[in-house]
């Protein structure tokens, strides 16, 4: 996994003439975020960036605040201080409309999908947004409702066939493995077409070979659709190799930022949280 | 003993509806000639998007065309190689046209091969383009490309994840075919005049035999051998333009080249890709092929499939299951192959059929099957006779790469399951002096493309080619194939000895997952089984029998009961036949541990390693010949799921087994 994943990075960011700016400004900035639970303090005064198009990752141990981070952003916790700036504007705090309005989708820990439903059904709610059509348009099948339903099966089916899963198009979510689920609940953040793609742990629970499927996916919704990706995820192989740069939070503060190697190196991430290393 | 006797079957008349090779005697000249014959008709379909899209012949034509013309700017010069490296899909088949208008040889790989397996046909058969199927194929070649020098241009179809790819010699397929149609209207006979220097004995095409031993050969398969084979088979089951087949087997396999390529263009029938290589049965049941084909094991796993949710459903509709399935397994064959069978029970089956049978036809999308083949491996009776009894026309093929494919096949009417049918049109039959079968037909290869040695070895001068079966023709002049016959041995009482025909006879109870059967130079056969966990587990439950494990299970007292009535079932079959009736099992034993490829007693491909096992196992080995011996006792290292190792340490009973007097006047040596 390490190769091939290490060899798509290189591959796009040493290529002269391919995409000189796969990475641009940044898109969202993270300001001085404190976020308390009662007398919890779950994130304290944390702030760093993203810049469009990369792979961000955050990693810390059990409890660092990772996912309450990521809650934050898509404004399903509302912090008690601290603002995050998304494409020019602020929102202190940002709500969770404002965050889907504005192209920002996510996954989550433990998959969210609808069980009963099946893969296409839950994956064309991912385009509930994208819907003008009125319920009766939409109940009888006329005008809007119907051409709005074949652009977004099109749209559906072209994500199914990006993320491989034709097989299980007609299966109910819920009789589906683990490492499928998970594939499905990332179709679904992808037929938002987002612009910011929020995964918390996708790969958390899965066997090798699940997640170099998923390591994959990821690596090519960043490049294909240029989405960018904030991440969670425990698996340091996965982390190094597909990030561009990394966040990493210990206690809910911030311990360190920077590329994959720079966090590698940092000593005080070695000890807190990757071991300690004796030169 | 039949000596050397010729069995042969002269050609069949040629079909009014079927083009004249000796005028079309190219893929390409066929392709042109479908274009005007079958222009509005589909030649392929593959499923974009979740739906069905169709290419007609004319379009076939045009695209080929114009793909060809962007390959020929690209350099392809007439005998070139052009390797082939992905999943069944219309453009993979269509380069393979290409590469024939061209003048160039198509060389197919199989697209699960490593890096390393793609290495040596690449190299051998000097390959200077390959048309790939997506980044996972492409990635591939680029990782061995520094060792393949004579590589020189890489075509991909999916561009997914390549198209920042930086190296020069990596080209879009869309980009080709657009350079190609602007050529084309630029000089509109560029390709025609290609099309027309093409003859029919030139190579058309050379798969890599997978080779169970040392390097893989390059079969050099000329149009004739291809065209002549396929027209063969096809008049013989009378296929038609309006036939469909589903192409899920590799492209490199030469069984898909003749069924989904040779066939579809000579009868001008539509070739249906899946989807994908998970959604096959969903899009056989879409599409309900009139033509199939299925290795034995697909059709095991259907059926298994079929009897699981049979359990699973509710008492009416399982007592209704069985009573016509029971029917069917009567009258069912009868009523197929078009005997006499009373009106009752002809009612009764028809009944079914409305309740049962269709239906379940329907759901495994087989309704529509005029004829389906299964070879490659030997079929359990009883699997294959179910599906013939719900009217499914099943049959068996014999066939190898250097035939083309066809050698044998079961002509409708005449279908055993234990022989595997008589010559196709224009083939001759020989068994050698060995007990060897060869053949000869108008579908055998020209060579193995560079290496003489290996031609010479399996041609003789006169155009006999040694299959390396051995077998013999029965009484009704059916072929059965016994064994490979290098593991074709003899008792000391000179008696022939397969082990493979055995072990099958064996392997078909569902309670026996593996046999390893013993005797070539022994006094006589005995052999080692693996019980099937999951059959005898259930059956365990059922009968209140308490195990731990498998090797608790397996020493069973009761276990070793059902095991000996099987053995002595098999025993009683071979009695009838003359050649193996002195091989019957004399003593077995239940082996503690399942036969596993991660100890290296299996091939990756679930193969038993013989040689390997008679080594690991030779304490057992000695207790089973040594006639005082109740037990066996073996110490050996095992391999668990999660990679540690463990010993194993187990004393197993030896079991005797009755044997039966032969029906053909007793222990003959047959082979002699």
């Amino acid at each position: 996994m390490n190769d091939t994943a290490s060899t798509a990075r290189d591959s796009a960011s040493t290529d002269p003439g391919g995409k000189p700016g796969r990475i641009g400004d940044v898109i969202l900035r993270v300001e001085n975020i404190t976020m308390r639970f009662g007398g919890v303090k779950a994130i304290s005064d944390v702030s760093f960036d993203i810049r469009k198009g990369e792979v961000r990752s955050i990693i810390g141990p059990n409890g660092a605040g990772k996912s309450s981070m990521l809650n934050v952003v898509n404004g399903f916790y509302q912090p008690q201080e601290g603002s995050i700036w998304y494409n020019g504007k602020t929102y202190s705090p940002m709500r969770p409309h404002d965050a889907a309005s504005n192209g920002i989708a996510r996954t989550f820990q433990n998959i969210a999908l609808f069980k009963g439903m099946t893969t296409l059904d839950n994956i064309m709610t991912g385009r509930i947004l994208k819907q003008k059509a009125s319920l009766l348009e939409q109940a009888f099948y006329i005008g809007r409702g119907r051409s709005e339903e074949l652009e977004h099966r099109e749209f559906v089916e072209e994500v199914i066939d990006f993320l491989e899963i034709q097989a299980i198009r007609k299966t109910p979510v819920g009789r589906l493995p683990y490492g499928l689920q998970k594939r499905v609940e990332l179709g679904r953040a992808l037929a938002a077409q987002p612009t910011l793609l929020l995964l918390d742990e996708p790969m958390a629970g899965m066997n090798l070979e699940e997640k170099e499927d998923m390591s994959r996916f990821i690596i090519d919704v960043n490049e294909h659709f240029g989405t960018t990706i904030a991440l969670i995820e425990h698996d340091m192989g996965v982390v190094m190799d597909l990030s561009d740069r990394v966040v990493v939070l210990d206690h809910g503060s911030l311990l360190a930022d920077g590329t994959p190697d720079e966090v590698r190196k940092n000593q005080a991430v070695i000890d807190a949280y990757l071991g300690v290393a004796h030169d | 003993m039949t000596g050397s006797q010729t069995y042969s079957a002269a050609a069949m008349p040629p079909s009014a509806d079927l083009p004249n090779l000796d005028i079309y005697d190219t893929f390409p000249k066929l392709l042109r000639y479908n274009a005007q014959r079958h222009g509005t008709r589909p030649s392929m379909r593959e499923k974009s998007y979740g739906i069905w899209q169709s290419y007609t012949w004319a379009e076939v034509k045009d695209e080929v065309f114009r793909f060809a013309a962007g390959m020929k700017e690209l350099g392809v010069e007439r005998g070139d190689k052009i390797a082939i490296i992905g999943d069944n899909r219309p453009r993979m088949y269509w380069t393979i046209c290409v590469a024939q208008c061209l003048g160039a040889i198509p060389v197919p790989v199989y697209q699960d091969s490593v890096a390393a397996e793609i290495h040596y046909p690449l190299e051998h058969a000097e390959v200077r383009f390959a048309v790939v199927e997506d980044q996972e194929q492409v990635d591939k070649l680029l990782s061995i490309k520094d060792r393949l020098p004579k590589l020189e241009t890489i075509i991909y179809d999916e561009p997914r994840g390549v198209r920042d790819y930086p190296q020069p010699f990596l080209h879009h397929y869309d980009v080709v075919v657009a350079r190609g149609a602007e050529l084309l209207a630029q000089d509109p006979s560029l390709i025609d005049d290609e099309v027309d220097k093409g003859q029919h004995d030139d190579i058309s095409i050379i798969p890599y035999t997978s080779g169970t031993t040392g390097n893989p050969k390059g079969v050099s398969l000329s149009f004739r051998n291809v065209m002549r084979a396929a027209y063969n088979g096809a008049i013989f089951e009378g296929l038609r333009s309006t036939d469909e087949s589903l192409a899920y087997l590799p492209i490199a396999w030469i069984g898909d080249h003749i069924f989904s390529y040779g066939q579809a263009f000579i009868c001008g029938f539509c070739v249906a890709c899946p989807e994908n290589s998970e959604t096959v049965l969903t899009d056989l049941r879409e599409l309900g092929p009139t033509y199939f084909f299925a290795p034995p094991r697909i059709f095991e796993n259907i059926l298994t499939t079929v009897m699981i949710r049979m359990e699973d459903a509710g008492t009416l509709k399982r007592k209704m299951f069985h009573f016509f399935m029971d029917h069917a397994r009567k009258v069912g064959v009868k009523i197929l192959d078009g005997k006499s069978v009373g009106l009752v029970d002809r009612l009764t089956y028809g009944l079914g059929e409305l309740l049962v049978f269709g239906p379940l036809k329907n759901v495994l999308g087989l309704t529509r099957v005029r004829i389906g083949y299964t070879a490659g491996e030997a079929i359990g009776p009883d699997i294959f006779s179910f599906y013939r009894s719900i009217g499914v026309n099943l049959k068996q093929l014999y066939g190898s790469t250097e035939a083309a494919v066809f050698i044998t096949i079961q002509p409708n009417g005449e279908i055993y399951d234990d022989t595997v049918g008589t010559p196709a049109p224009e083939v001759e039959l020989r068994i050698a002096e060995s007990g060897e079968v060869m053949f000869r037909s108008p579908g055998v290869f020209v060579e193995y493309f560079k290496n003489p040695e290996a031609t010479k070895s399996a041609k003789t001068e006169d155009g006999w080619v040694h299959t390396g079966d051995a077998g013999f023709v029965d009484d009704r002049g059916h072929l059965k194939i016994i064994d490979r016959a290098k593991d074709v041995g003899k008792l000391n009482n000179g008696t022939l000895f397969a082990p493979k025909y055995i072990e099958n006879k064996l392997k078909f109870f569902p309670n026996i997952k593996e046999v390893v059967a013993f005797g070539h130079e022994r006094d006589y056969c005995a052999c080692f089984i693996n019980i099937d966990l999951e059959a005898v587990g259930s059956w365990a439950e059922r009968n209140n029998l308490s195990y731990a494990s498998y090797q608790d299970l397996s020493s069973r007292k009761e276990v070793y009961e059902i095991v000996r009535a099987h053995v002595e079932k098999v025993n009683r079959d071979l009695s009838q036949e003359e050649m193996v009736a002195g091989s019957q099992i004399k003593r077995f034993l239940l082996l503690p541990k399942m036969l596993d490829a991660d100890d290296g007693e299996l091939t990756r491909t679930s193969k038993v390693r013989r040689g390997f096992i008679a080594e690991k196992y030779q304490p057992l080995i000695d207790a089973l010949y040594d006639p005082n011996a109740k037990t066996g006792t073996i110490k050996s290292e095992i391999t668990f799921e999660d990679g540690r190792k463990g010993m194993l340490d187990a004393t197993v009973d030896i079991v005797d087994v009755e044997q039966f007097t032969s029906a053909g006047g007793g222990f003959k040596a047959a082979a002699e």
